[in-house]
């Protein structure tokens, strides 16, 4: 099921079930329990034999250790490939959008984190970003970034949270950058140093 | 607040191409440059033929960063309502006229790994002035290039000996055309599509590469659609306190124009948007003939384009 | 190669125009008697809300913010400084993404033909083809360059020409209908990080701002800014509150800039509070089809607001009734009680004439 995310203001991203489009390849990119929404996907179309044989699939276990890598093996797509992390799973992301031609689709699914990476390396080629989809599954938290120091901090769980670069206690905000792919998190005690609130576990 | 700024020119050049299509060419009259302007910018020429004032876009095909002149290309229509005959029959050089400001509704995408071109015919013309800027600037690009027949494809010399490797043009009498599945399944992520030509040339191309599984944002077109012709129609100008009647090689904008009333435009080619109007009554049918409304809207009746659009029927009032 | 100011204080340079002031540490800002006059008073009624506003931006009223289309006044030299200390502590303040660099030599070009048009006394421009003379008297600067060749200047064209400009300068490259904030020269914004807003599309850069989205203002302004033309710029305001001259109160330094917050006394409050006026412009870029915005700063004490009576009653009555989240939103919501307590000694209820001029 998609995880359900309350659209507060305009930079906070959305998202939606992902969609069998027609293409010469279909690249599949997605982490934790992103797996199930590309089985969900593949269960859309008709005669899947096509489009498996037209898939690349890229997949990464979840934050939380969700790895569903032995049910996306057994969908019998073209290409199936494993990395530990997300930042091993990119340079590989990156070759393939060198190699890739247009009429290629771009399905990415899974936490905010996976799709934010994986979406600004492809929007590095040129290609519209409103044409990329993205469905969100499995964990919320986030990468959030440090306005002050420029660190981003991963796997953001509570609000407030001690920035993990230059130590600032940091509030999480909704907006979000694609170019850093990251939240905003700004100095809580700026006004009243020393003045923080109790942390609050907000994303799972 | 009509078309906005304006540029005060006089003719400096006309230039027969081809039996179809004659160039001109403008400079200021004051002598100072033109603005510079960005390829796929158009501009708005304003006619007086014989006491009908008419106001036609036209694509700049000159070098943007030439600021010396503009140039366009007019293809005479025999069948039209009269604005590219008047270009061909009255324009000699010498003659004062004005231009809007150059408008750019056909841009390029600055960060397009690679532009694709497809052309056809007068379709052209935008295209030899983003080339240019390409070619000032830097970029890749590929044209593809079709026409009638060698006479009547204007600037193919030009194109093919300054860009042999990227520009390919085919001859539809030499039974020549675009190989259009092969072009589109060769182009590397982050190309961006450009087709501007008949109308039947644009759905083809726009048709195909969605097929082929090409975004939509990654496929751009112009169309001028001209104003078109139709019976003739009373409107109430709610706003202006006037009824006028649109005649029928008039638009409704025209009509308004003729009346002393400052409608907004920028294409008057059904496409931007700019002199969207609000329907107030309608008692008939309006006939939509633009590319700006949404389907829902042409349904629901309470949008016009009157720059392209006509009306039949008995009342229509709209908030002008 | 670099960007030297070598301005001139000395007595009598520029008439003693140019002030030396600071907007930093010992705030030694204010402005002339001359220049409170001058200032860009936001509000034209009793009350405020958000609106498009936006009006063609043309030369206006002489002796006013608005006579050229690029205002050059008395705080001009020291602004410039400040900017070069903002930047050299933090030069993420000034970036512009490889694809802007055609619309930063726009907006070079549409500069230095304003500055040089309007203010020939301080600076001029001679073209020879696209080898171009520029001479900044106020900066002390003189450089040839090659036009559209950026190996010719120290700066790319737009770090180098907004380096020399008063104002916050952003750049929106227009592509898929909409239009992306893809440059930006910002080191006076009301509290935004340009490192972490630019690439953002208009929706998502304005997205932060309350009540305006659901009211369509944004939906509205978008509209409207993909038909600007060439040829036919368009200006409107805003406006927020500072405590102390600060132009740099940017999220970076939050934290160093937010305590003074709590610095205001009543006895203090008229000195150190001050209304920040943004006379925002834009413009269509003729080569690169972008979009520049200006965003120019405007800075005045409550005192010297109070020194006309129009505007101290005024003021005292926006401040007072204006909705909580706006004031939330603005920043100012701890201070608005004791902002609105100062100002109400100037405020004798007398009826105000529509308008904003000091006088009318």
């Amino acid at each position: 099921m998609l995880t359900p995310v309350t659209p507060t203001i305009r930079s906070r991203p959305v998202y939606a079930p992902l969609e069998p489009k027609p293409g010469r390849l279909h690249l599949m990119v997605a982490d934790g329990e992103g797996a199930d929404a590309l089985i969900d996907l593949l269960g859309k179309v008709n005669d899947r034999s096509q489009m498996l044989a037209l898939a690349h699939v890229m997949y990464t276990p979840g934050p939380n250790g969700t790895d569903r890598s032995d049910a996306l093996k057994a969908l019998g797509v073209a290409q199936f490939f494993r990395a530990p992390t997300i930042p091993a799973l990119l340079p590989r992301l990156i070759k393939v959008l060198a190699d890739a031609y247009m009429g290629t689709q771009f399905y990415l699914a899974g936490t905010e984190g996976l799709i934010g990476q994986t979406e600004r390396e492809i929007m590095a080629t040129g290609f519209p970003v409103g044409a990329i989809q993205k469905e969100h599954r499995g964990s919320t938290v986030r990468r959030v970034q440090c306005v002050h120091c420029k660190g981003i901090t991963e796997s953001v769980a509570t609000d407030p949270f001690k920035c993990s670069h230059c130590g600032l206690n940091l509030f999480v905000r909704d907006h979000y950058s694609r170019r850093i792919a990251a939240f905003q998190g700004v100095n809580i005690d700026a006004e009243d140093p020393g003045l923080v609130p109790e942390p609050v576990v907000k994303f799972t | 607040m009509s078309g906005g700024a304006k540029l005060q020119v006089v003719v400096d050049q006309v230039v027969p191409v081809n039996d179809l299509i004659t160039r001109f060419r403008f400079v200021s009259r004051d002598g100072s440059p033109l603005p510079a302007f960005s390829g796929g910018a158009h501009t708005v020429v304003e006619m007086d033929d014989h006491g009908v004032r008419r106001l036609n876009p036209y694509s700049l095909m000159s070098d943007p960063e030439d600021r010396s002149g503009y140039e366009i290309s007019v293809r005479r229509d025999d069948q039209g309502r009269g604005g590219s005959l008047f270009m061909h029959r009255h324009v000699k050089p010498g003659m004062e006229m004005t231009l809007s400001y150059p408008v750019n509704l056909f841009p390029l995408d600055s960060r397009a790994k690679k532009h694709l071109m497809i052309s056809g015919g007068i379709g052209i013309t935008p295209f030899l002035a983003q080339i240019a800027q390409l070619t000032h600037f830097g970029g890749r690009f590929e044209l593809h290039y079709a026409a009638r027949n060698r006479a009547l494809g204007a600037y193919m010399d030009r194109l093919t000996s300054a860009h042999p490797d990227r520009v390919h043009c085919y001859f539809d009498e030499e039974k020549q055309a675009i190989d259009l599945n092969r072009i589109l399944s060769n182009q590397p992520i982050g190309t961006h599509l450009y087709v501007c030509g008949p109308k039947g040339m644009i759905n083809w191309v726009l048709a195909t590469a969605e097929a082929m599984g090409w975004p939509r944002l990654a496929l751009h077109h112009e169309e001028f659609l001209a104003p078109g012709t139709g019976l003739p129609f009373a409107v109430h100008l709610a706003a202006s306190g006037k009824t006028i009647t649109v005649g029928t090689t008039q638009s409704l904008l025209e009509a308004m124009e003729a009346a002393g009333v400052d409608a907004p435009y920028l294409c008057r080619g059904g496409a931007c948007g700019q002199c969207e109007t609000n329907v107030q009554k309608c008692d008939g049918t309006i006939l939509h003939r633009d590319h700006w409304l949404s389907p829902e809207e042409h349904a629901e009746g309470r949008k016009i384009m009157p720059c392209v659009s006509r009306f039949e029927g008995k009342t229509l009032v709209i908030d002008r | 190669m670099s960007l030297d100011f070598k301005p001139d204080f000395s007595p009598g340079a520029f008439n003693d125009f140019f002030r030396d002031e600071t907007f930093r540490n010992d705030f030694t800002y204010r402005n002339s008697p001359q220049n409170i006059r001058r200032f860009p008073f936001p509000f034209d009624r009793d009350d405020y809300m958000y609106s498009v506003n936006m009006e063609p931006h043309v030369p206006g009223r002489k002796g006013t913010a608005f006579e050229h289309i690029l205002d050059v006044d008395e705080h001009y030299v020291a602004e410039m400084l400040d900017r070069a200390k903002v930047l050299d502590d933090d030069p993420l303040r000034c970036q512009s993404l490889p694809h802007m660099t055609l619309a930063g030599w726009d907006l070079l070009e549409l500069i230095m033909e304003a500055k040089a048009r309007d203010y020939p006394h301080w600076f001029s421009l001679t073209k020879n083809g696209n080898r171009w003379h520029w001479v900044n008297r106020p900066l002390g600067i003189e450089q040839t360059f090659t036009f559209l060749d950026e190996s010719t200047l120290p700066y790319g064209p737009f770090e180098y020409i907004t380096r020399q400009t008063q104002g916050d300068f952003s750049l929106q490259d227009e592509r898929d209908n909409d239009l992306w904030m893809d440059a930006g020269m910002i080191t006076s914004q009301a509290d935004w990080s340009l490192d972490f807003d630019i690439g953002m599309s208009f929706m998502e850069w304005h997205a932060p701002v309350p009540l305006a989205h659901e009211k369509g203002v944004f939906d509205r302004a978008l509209k409207f800014l993909l038909k600007l033309q060439h040829g036919a710029p368009v200006r409107r305001f805003n406006w927020t509150m500072t405590v102390n001259p600060l132009l740099d109160t940017a999220p970076e330094t939050y934290p160093v800039w937010g305590p003074t917050k709590a610095s205001l006394t009543p006895e203090n409050l008229g000195r150190k509070q001050h209304l920040r006026v943004e006379l925002q412009s834009l413009y269509r870029l003729p080569r690169s089809n972008a979009i520049a915005f200006d965003i120019r700063c405007y800075l005045a004490s409550f005192d010297e607001i109070a020194t006309v009576p129009k505007w101290a009653r005024r003021l005292h009555r926006v401040v007072r009734d204006l909705p909580e989240e706006l004031a939330t939103y603005k920043g100012f919501i701890r201070n608005r009680p004791a902002m609105v307590e100062w100002l109400s000694k100037h405020d004798d209820g007398a009826p105000t004439l529509p308008g904003w001029w000091p006088d009318d």
